[in-house]
Order: C-alpha cells, then structure tokens, then sequence
C-alpha cells in the first residue's frame, strides 16, 4: 500500500506548479489551466484524506469543488473570447484599461 | 514495491511531467492536451484511493467538459497570421519562480509539523457502501448546498451566454 504522504507531496508539487503557471505565464487561457491543476491538487488531498479517515466529508467538499470549477470555466472561458474580441489578445500584461 | 506503488509512481510521474508540459509548453493547444494528460493521471490516483465515483467524475466532468472548452477557447482566441511568437513569459520570471520555491518552503514548512505521514491507508470497508452513503449525505445533510450548487450551475451558463452573446450593432 502507499502510505498517505506521497499523495501529499504528490499534491504539494502539483499545486506548486499550478501557482508558478499562474505568476508566470502571460496568455491568461494557460493561467486558467493552472488554476485546474492547484484545483486538482487540493482535491487530490482532500480525497486523500477522506481516506485516511473513511470520513465521507472530504469526497462531498470534492463534490462542490469540481461544480464551482465547471461553472468558473464556463465563465471565465466566456470572458476570455469576449475580451479577446474586443482587444484581439488575452495577454494579461494587456489588459490595463481599468489603470489610471 | 507493491504493484500498487509501482502504478503510483507511474501516475505520478504522469501527473507532474504533464503539469509541467502544461506550465512551459509554447502552443497552447498542446498546453491543453497535456492539460487531459494531467487530469488522467489524477484519474488513475482517485482510483488508487478507492473513489471510483470520483475518477469517473473526474474524466466525465474534467477532460470531457472542461478541457474540451479550453481546446475550444484555445482555437477561438488564436492570433491570425501566427503571432503566437515572443515570450509567453513575464519579464520578471524569476520573481514568479522564487514566489513559488517560497510557496513550496512554506508548505513543506507547515506540513513538517505533521508525524502521520508514514501512516498507511487502512483497509477499506465496503466501496458500494461508499457511493451510496455519498449520494444519501448529498441529498440529507448536504441538501441546501447541493441544491445552491445546481443554482450556481444555472446562473454561470447563463451568464457565460448572456458574456459572450455577440450583440448585433
């Protein structure tokens, strides 16, 4: 069997990706990709340690976790085709319209 | 190493090397396969937990909704003539490097206080059992955020139709 701190450290990096995805690319499509994977990291540990303690709570928190991931992507996907319409990029550094 | 080590490993390993390919990689439709790539393998790890439920959910919800609309949003904000080219990175990379080697010091930090990691996973009762208490919990205890969570579902696709209708001038 594994023992449940390689699903943890297993999270730990996947999660640490994700935030460098985030700070460091500049196409907010692949921010978004990122936010998925930290996403998934806190699931994977959530489910993890639903295990560890046969407690049900961790897989419901899964359970709403991935519904609010779907309606952010929804969402969020919406805006990035209207906003690269408007500006014919989803280059973040670009999106300055609201800077005084 | 038991074969249920191995297969961790493995998936694992799938797990963070498409990560990664999904960080660095230039063209955006293959960031997003190996979105699916990632998303998989953390498939196969939900499976190596014992909740089935969750990897079915998992591919139905993530690689089959989710990451098909990243392909979809990928194909409809590419630049014409090719103009993907130039840095996909910030300037200031290494801050956003060292930002995140701090964020890994800080959950190593904070995990280190932890003693239960060589604890192995016990021995599981009954899976069935599982799924059905899971569906009973939703529909009892759970019942006004699951049904918030339906309304949250309706009121993000309408707004992502009402955001991106193309209004006719």
């Amino acid at each position: 069997m594994v023992p449940i701190g390689y699903y943890i450290g297993l999270s730990a990096i996947l999660f640490t990706i994700g935030a460098l995805g985030v700070l460091i690319r500049r196409n907010a499509i692949v921010i978004f990709m990122s936010v998925e994977l930290m996403l998934n990291s806190a699931n994977l540990v959530f489910v993890a340690f639903s295990r560890l303690y046969n407690e049900l709570n961790g897989q419901i928190f899964v359970f709403f976790v991935m519904t609010v991931a779907a309606a952010e992507v929804a969402v969020g996907l919406a805006l990035m085709v209207t906003i690269f319409r408007a500006k014919h990029s989803i280059d973040v550094d670009q999106m300055s319209s609201l800077k005084g | 190493m038991g074969a249920m080590q191995i297969l961790f490993l493995l998936a694992a390993a799938a797990v963070l090397g498409a990560a990664i390919l999904v960080v660095t990689s230039r063209n955006l439709v293959h960031a997003a396969l190996w979105l699916i790539v990632a998303l998989f393998g953390v498939a196969v790890v939900y499976v190596l937990l014992n909740a089935g439920f969750f990897a079915i959910v998992q591919v139905v919800i993530y690689i089959g909704a989710i990451a098909i609309l990243f392909i979809f949003a990928v194909m409809l904000t590419r630049q014409i003539g090719g103009k993907d080219g130039g840095s996909q990175n910030h300037s200031t990379w290494w801050v956003a490097a060292l930002l995140s080697l701090l964020l890994m010091v800080g959950i190593v930090w904070i995990l280190s206080t932890w003693q239960g990691f060589a604890t192995e996973l016990p021995a599981l009762a009954n899976e069935k059992e599982l799924i059905s208490e899971l569906g009973k919990s939703l529909v009892s205890t759970y019942l006004l955020p699951f049904e918030l969570a339906s309304v949250l579902l309706v009121a993000a696709l309408i707004g992502a139709i009402y955001v991106s209708w193309e209004k006719s001038r």
